[in-house]
């Protein structure tokens, strides 16, 4: 899941785009609005967060037995369940089922884990067909694209953009993209068809509950409970961190999903599901005859135990991606990553090693924005900072970091010497200052007077001025000059 | 939560932690904060030795080298158990949050972490919550701005006590700041090693300063200061950064 382009190529390109940072500026600020409206409807908005957290806690702190439960009750509701170490059993998995059942033509609702493991690119690999449900998923599909937030995948684009992808790609004609409403109605007459000859409908999962073997999946457009009840078969993948041991705690986790990520109370359409169809006496009218989970691990199980095991409590609401004020300046796609922002900016690495990601911990102010939202209190700033140490330590990173800083230490450990040398830097800045500050400094700093001037150092010191006022009687420094 | 200064008898004498960049860059900053503490009757002590908390080295990933300056620092501040007063948001949230967890491996130092922790404060914490004071008789001019700055903020919750600082300077104009709790995109190496993303969120809180109409900003954290003064200087601004201390100590 590696980019071509290096990290600050990325970057550049999202910042030159206008039309996108505006796009994501809006939508970003309206989704805080909501969050923060949301929370304060409830009565305890801190007490339901510190519930959450400790629902989180105790399903990760006992994920090998959570899952085992799990398994069970799927299959004693009559589903299956496999495991997936990683991305190539997971897609295989779904590839061989398909083939075995003759399966043509597939439906799906959006997924972060699918996105993940690419799994449209091994469908496709397959010769079968693949159709995303979820509006945003089915332009980006449509555009060959990528989703560039967690929750609304084409935050990056505009309803123009979105007229002219279903103009180029799908025949629309002006009065079907004449304004939202059209539109969607174009996109539902264009899916249904797809809902009906489907034999295979694939979906994520937002919450497993290990106690009953069910699936809860979120969704806003209904596309989700279409997927998952009109083909004969729905294939499920769920991260095996999604995992929450009883209905009770779903009920937690619900309302705090829905008030983080897009300010409702609920999500609109809020399906529980458990095991297939059940034929047979208690008949049900509807739903898969078959139900398959697969179990996606693809990194997951390092982290557990490790300083990073905490971003396994993420239950994907996207509100520290529009906290962020990196993500709302360059947008989803600069991350290179499925996942962006804050989650992604560790989650990324933590599963996918540091050598492909080692830019991402550093993508971050340290502000502390998305601590603050997360409904799960995930502490991302300070796994971001254990990520670069972990980093440095493995030798990534520009070398005048590590030899500046070096050389920082080995002075500040030597007060007289920490003096002296910045007396000397002191000296060597007011030869290049002009009216106390300096407009292009040399080397890697070049980066900061590329948007800013630096100050000069002052001509005397704290520490200087401190000892001359000691000598002078030890009180009342003047106000002058301040 | 940590207790707040555990004896009822208020302080009358402190030590300043005064920071790198306040000694090098803005010692008028670090005189204000004197100045304030000591027209409430504290006396300040400036413990010799002090460089740099490690903060550059510590957020860069670099730990060993945050560590050393750690030591460095915690043996500097262990001479005295009078309480410090720091006047940088982040710096405080440094030795308050980040030392020990730095140095758990080493008793002797995590034992002198914790302990210095408990007694360090950032400036307007010390002012507002241990002396009890909002209103220090400072006077100004002009309309002033507050931009909370980050670690100050969320590290260590410092919003209500500078901002109640500042509600009792007389003779200024207070004006909202938009977005005042949005990162100004410093961040420390981040300004140099990410400068276009950096440059991006500076630009964002310059035009919020604008439209404030206001000629000062307020900050508690000059390295914050610093970002945003260079930004404004480049735009040829003419509005100005100060710290609050320097805000404070002005009639
Ligand atoms: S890290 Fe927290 S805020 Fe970010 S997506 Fe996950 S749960 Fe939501």
């Amino acid at each position: 899941m590696t980019s071509p382009l290096p990290f600050h190529r990325r970057v550049e390109q999202a910042l030159g785009n206008q039309q996108l940072r505006g796009a994501i500026g809006r939508a970003t600020a309206r989704k805080v609005e909501g969050r923060l409206a949301a929370l304060a409807g409830l009565a305890d908005a801190d007490r339901l967060r510190d519930e959450g957290r400790r629902i989180r806690a105790n399903a990760l702190g006992r994920l090998d037995e959570q899952l085992t439960r799990f398994v069970e009750q799927v299959e004693r509701h009559g589903g299956t369940a496999v495991w997936a170490p990683d991305a190539d059993h997971a897609v295989r998995y779904l590839v061989d089922l398909a083939r075995a059942r003759g399966v043509k033509s597939i439906v799906k609702s959006k997924s972060m884990v699918t996105e993940e493991i690419e799994l449209n690119r091994a469908i496709e690999a397959a010769g079968l067909r693949v159709v995303e449900t979820d509006l945003g998923e089915y332009v980006i599909q449509l555009d060959h694209d990528h989703p560039s937030h967690i929750v609304a995948p084409i935050i990056h684009k505009t309803r123009q953009d979105i007229a002219a992808t279903f103009k180029r790609e799908v025949g629309a004609t002006d009065a079907d993209v004449a304004d939202i409403p059209s539109m969607t109605a174009f996109a539902r007459r264009k899916l249904r068809q797809d809902f009906l000859t489907a034999g295979m409908g694939v979906s994520g999962v937002n919450f497993g509950i290990a106690e009953t073997g069910t699936l809860c999946i979120c969704t806003n457009e209904g596309n989700g409970r279409l997927t998952t009840t009109v083909p004969r078969i729905h294939v499920a993948f769920m991260g095996i961190e999604r995992i929450l041991p009883t209905l009770a705690d779903l009920g937690i986790m619900l309302q705090l999903l829905a008030r983080s990520s897009t300010g409702q109370k609920l999500t609109a359409y809020t399906n529980l599901l458990t095991g297939p169809r059940r034929p047979g006496l208690d008949a049900e009218s509807d739903g898969p005859d078959e139900l398959h989970v697969v179990l996606v691990d693809n990194g997951r199980s390092h982290v557990l135990g490790s300083e990073l095991a905490e971003i396994l409590y993420c239950i994907r609401c996207g509100a520290c991606l529009n906290a962020c004020p990196v993500y709302r300046q360059i947008g989803g796609h600069a991350y290179g990553s499925v996942y962006p922002g804050p989650v992604g900016a560790v989650f990324t690495p933590a599963i996918g090693g540091l050598a492909d990601w080692s830019d991402l911990p550093h993508a971050s102010s340290l502000c502390g924005a998305c601590r603050e939202v997360c409904p799960v209190r995930i502490d991302i700033p300070r796994m971001l900072l254990a990520l670069r140490a972990r980093a440095a330590t493995e030798g990534h990173g520009p070398w005048w970091a590590r030899v500046g800083l070096r050389a920082y230490r080995f002075t500040a450990v030597r007060p007289t010497l920490f003096r002296l040398a910045g007396r000397l830097t002191a000296r060597a800045t007011s030869l290049v200052a002009r009216d106390g500050r300096i407009s292009k400094l040399p080397g890697p700093l070049a980066g900061w007077t590329r948007y800013r001037e630096f100050p000069a150092m002052a001509p005397r010191t704290f520490q200087e001025q401190w000892k001359g006022r000691r000598q002078e009687s030890g009180s009342g420094i003047s106000s002058a000059g301040l | 939560m940590r207790l707040l200064y555990p004896s009822r008898v208020k302080p009358r004498s402190v030590q300043l932690l005064v920071t790198c960049l306040i000694d090098h860059f803005f010692p008028q900053t670090g005189l204000a904060a004197v100045e304030v503490l000591e027209r409430h009757g504290v006396s300040v002590t400036c413990p010799a030795g002090q460089t740099c908390c490690g903060q550059p080295a510590f957020n860069a990933g670099s730990w060993n080298d945050a560590r050393a300056m750690a030591r460095h620092t915690l043996d500097v501040l262990s001479k005295d158990e009078r309480p410090i007063v720091v006047p940088s948001g982040s710096c405080a949230d440094m030795v308050l949050h980040h030392y020990e967890t730095l140095l758990a491996a080493e008793p002797a130092y995590a034992k002198k972490a914790h302990d210095v922790a408990s007694r360090t404060y950032e400036f307007s914490q010390f002012l507002v919550d241990v002396l009890g004071i909002t209103d220090t008789g400072a006077t100004g001019t002009g309309r002033v701005t507050y931009h909370a700055a980050c670690h100050g903020l969320r590290g260590l919750g410092v919003d209500r006590q500078p901002r109640a600082l500042l509600e009792h300077v007389r003779g200024i104009e207070r004006c909202p700041l938009r977005d005042a709790d949005v990162c100004c995109g410093f961040g420390g190496l981040f300004a140099v090693k990410m400068a276009d993303i950096s440059g991006a969120m500076l630009a964002a809180k310059l035009d919020a300063i604008e439209e404030s109409r206001a000629d000062t900003v307020v900050v508690t954290d000059v390295s914050c200061g610093m970002h945003v003064q260079g930004g404004l200087e480049r735009r040829g601004s003419r509005v100005r950064v100060r710290h609050l201390a320097e805000v404070l100590a002005s009639r």
